[in-house]
């Protein structure tokens, strides 16, 4: 296994849970045990979309002691770059795929005194598994978790089920929303609290947190960005000596493995830094979607994520 | 503990007192030789820790050879000494068993004649042959091993080991077996963060070279480890070269004398490498140390002529660093004798 870091796989299930998640189960190919994960962690899952090769991070949800499959849920975005689609469209039960090992950008602090988790909407699957990791351990915790209504709250019966009062719900639709101030007001010494979720909650929490006098390292928070589409542009890379157009809904990153060059990544999200590359030439604009540097630190280092960044002008010319 | 030596593969050796550590002429030529040209100065060296070479120190994740039994009878001299070389504070239990699962499923399917491992689920049956252990327990429940998961299993395993926790975007060393160890103290820096234990390390910061590792390991992913190579001088080949035991190892760098460097100096090599761990999303860090004296080293004509080179030159402060800036006189005119001035041939191997 060492140095083999992609998992062929088999799809044993894809259950629809409700109108937008479906959910997939895998298996190892050769019918050995996938590698343990920690609770909190993804992998990617690759796509032969239409000619693009995707690679889209998804969260395990399955019980991390469990080695015989792993499970993630997807959930569809019908104006995003068309990964969510495939998978509710394309990927069938007893179909093969490939998949990353599990990699984690979302760890639970193990020496909190109590865990406050607060998901909304498709971000509740991290923390299914951080629960089914904490059950029968020592830990405190708790949910809080927001959808817009309970037919599209996925696996809210389940949960309550399983974990009773320690499973707090708010639904859009009857009004009700998480008193957060109140909440984090409330929390003892040595708690950490941890978001995922769309972006403003990502803020809110952050900022709510912050006014409440949070230290920074009990605030934990899973953001993903997906590459943004956009309008087409023209690339060169100068080492490799190629030339060729990004399309709207293929990222830059995707790109350039499209064209045959080995480049490195780990997120996709712009969340890492791994895919960092040197500007050699730009006359236009570098749209930085990254959340990894400071905005003026690009101008400085003259860099750009090509997993999540774009461009806009007369030429690009990079160092790969 | 019976150990059995009678295998014929394994030494029956010290590592103190009269040092009768030696190595067969096969263990010389597999030496980890870390020098790939005729200088030396700090790089962020890491490189994917896959399997190498057949025979080498890299064939396997976890090299076992002629010294492993010595090795693991010195271990519990030290720790029966000084019980604080091994610590592991309360939230790393989980990466101890994700360090006993990775060093027994790889030395179970790399090294089948001397260890085994069966599961039936949590139930577990490790055999080390070589040290005599047969040990029935269940996997995640620490009642069931005589020590914690990672005190049991680096007991049965040559290096020292760390488990690195990660968050707040650094590393914790939140628990570690330190017995052979080139001057630092686990007692001292655990509980510290990736900067801080680096500290002491003269002009690597000045590089910038922790903050790029750092970025680097923090990324470091299941199922692909990486290595890299450190390395200093020691006299004499004592492994437990420790801060607690200075004064006992200390005063012998003044006892090196002209006729005595091929005997009694060795260059200490440190193989590290780092394994993301699965269910504590930790990192362990091996750190497994060869010594070859001299006289031995320069039996590889090209090693002897390199090594002259890179002490020559060698920047002073590392010299300092390293604890020989004193004795380098004396190993440069040593090693001058095997270096005829003839070009060197690239990488860090021998020629064949």
């Amino acid at each position: 296994m060492i140095g083999d870091t992609k998992i062929k796989v088999r799809v044993t299930d894809a259950v629809t849970i409700n109108p937008l998640i479906k959910q997939f189960r895998f298996v190892s190919c050769d019918g050995s045990d996938l590698p343990a994960f920690s609770s909190g962690a993804h992998i990617f899952v690759e796509m032969e979309d239409n000619g693009t090769r995707r690679l889209n991070q998804y969260s395990l949800m399955s019980t991390p002691e469990d080695l015989s499959c792993y499970t993630i849920s997807v959930r569809r975005d019908d104006v995003g770059r068309g990964g969510s689609v495939f998978m509710h469209n394309s990927v069938k039960p007893g179909m093969e795929m490939v998949i990353s090992h599990p990699i984690n950008f979302f760890p639970l602090d193990v020496r909190a005194r109590k865990h406050l988790f607060v998901a909304g909407g498709i971000g509740i699957t991290p923390f299914i598994a951080h629960m089914a990791q904490l059950l029968g351990q020592d830990h405190k915790f708790e949910l809080h978790y927001s959808a817009r209504s309970h037919g599209l709250g996925a696996y809210v019966d389940h949960l309550k089920d399983i974990y009773g009062s320690k499973v707090h719900c708010y639904f859009d639709d009857k009004n009700q929303k998480i008193n957060l101030e109140n909440l984090l007001r409330g929390q003892a010494i040595g708690t950490h609290v941890y978001v995922c979720g769309p972006k403003p909650m990502i803020s809110w929490v952050r900022q709510t947190a912050e006014q409440c006098g949070w230290p920074d390292q009990a605030v934990h928070y899973e953001e993903f960005l997906a590459p943004p589409t956009g309008k087409p542009f023209v690339v060169e890379l100068a080492r490799s000596k190629k030339i060729f157009t990004v399309s709207t809904n293929q990222s830059l990153l995707e790109a350039i493995e499209a064209a045959g060059v080995d480049a490195p990544y780990l997120c996709r999200g712009g969340a890492c830094g791994q895919c960092i590359t040197n500007v050699v030439s730009c006359d236009g604009e570098i749209e930085h979607n990254d959340h990894w540097f400071e905005p003026d630190e690009h101008n400085e280092f003259g860099t750009i994520m090509p997993c999540v960044s774009r461009f806009c002008g007369k030429s690009l010319v990079l160092d790969r | 503990m019976g150990i059995n030596i009678k295998d014929g593969f394994f030494s029956d050796e010290t590592f103190r007192e009269d040092f009768t550590y030696k190595n067969s002429p096969q263990a010389i030529k597999r030496f980890p030789f870390p020098f790939d040209r005729d200088d030396y100065m700090y790089a962020v060296n890491l490189e994917p820790h896959t399997k190498g070479r057949e025979g080498s120190v890299f064939e396997f994740a976890f090299d076992v050879d002629e010294h492993y039994v010595s090795e693991m009878r010195d271990r519990a001299m030290v720790l029966s000494e000084d019980p604080l070389r091994c610590q592991s504070l309360p939230h790393m239990t989980l990466a101890g068993w994700d360090l006993l699962e990775l060093i027994m499923v790889s030395k179970a399917r790399d090294y089948p004649k001397w260890f085994s491992l069966t599961k039936d689920g949590n139930q577990w049956h490790w055999i080390n042959r070589p040290m005599g252990i047969d040990q029935k327990f269940t996997f995640l429940d620490e009642t069931t091993l005589p020590y914690g998961p990672m005190e049991y299993i680096t007991r049965q395993t040559q290096g020292d080991f760390s488990l690195q926790d990660e968050r707040d975007g650094n590393l914790w060393m939140d628990a570690g077996m330190i017995t052979s160890q080139a001057d630092w103290s686990l007692d001292f820096d655990i509980g510290m963060n990736f900067m801080e234990w680096h500290a002491p390390v003269p002009l690597a910061h000045e590089k910038g070279i922790f903050d790029r590792a750092l970025k680097y390991l923090l990324n470091l992913r299941l199922g692909a480890p990486v290595r890299r190579y450190n390395w200093t001088m020691t006299i004499d080949p004592l492994l437990d070269t420790a801060p607690e035991t200075y004064p006992i190892w200390g005063p012998t760098r003044a006892t090196l004398e002209k006729g005595n460097v091929g005997e009694r100096m060795n260059l200490r090599v440190e193989v590290q490498a780092l394994f993301r761990l699965p269910r504590s999303n930790a990192i362990a860090f091996s750190i497994r140390c060869y010594l070859v004296r001299f006289e031995d080293l320069v039996t590889v004509p090209k090693w002897g002529r390199r090594l002259h080179r890179v002490i020559k030159e060698l920047h002073p402060d590392l010299a300092v660093y390293k604890g020989f800036l004193r004795n380098r006189p004396l190993m440069v005119e040593y090693l001058a004798q095997f270096d005829d001035g003839a070009p060197t041939s690239p990488g860090c191997w021998p020629d064949e």
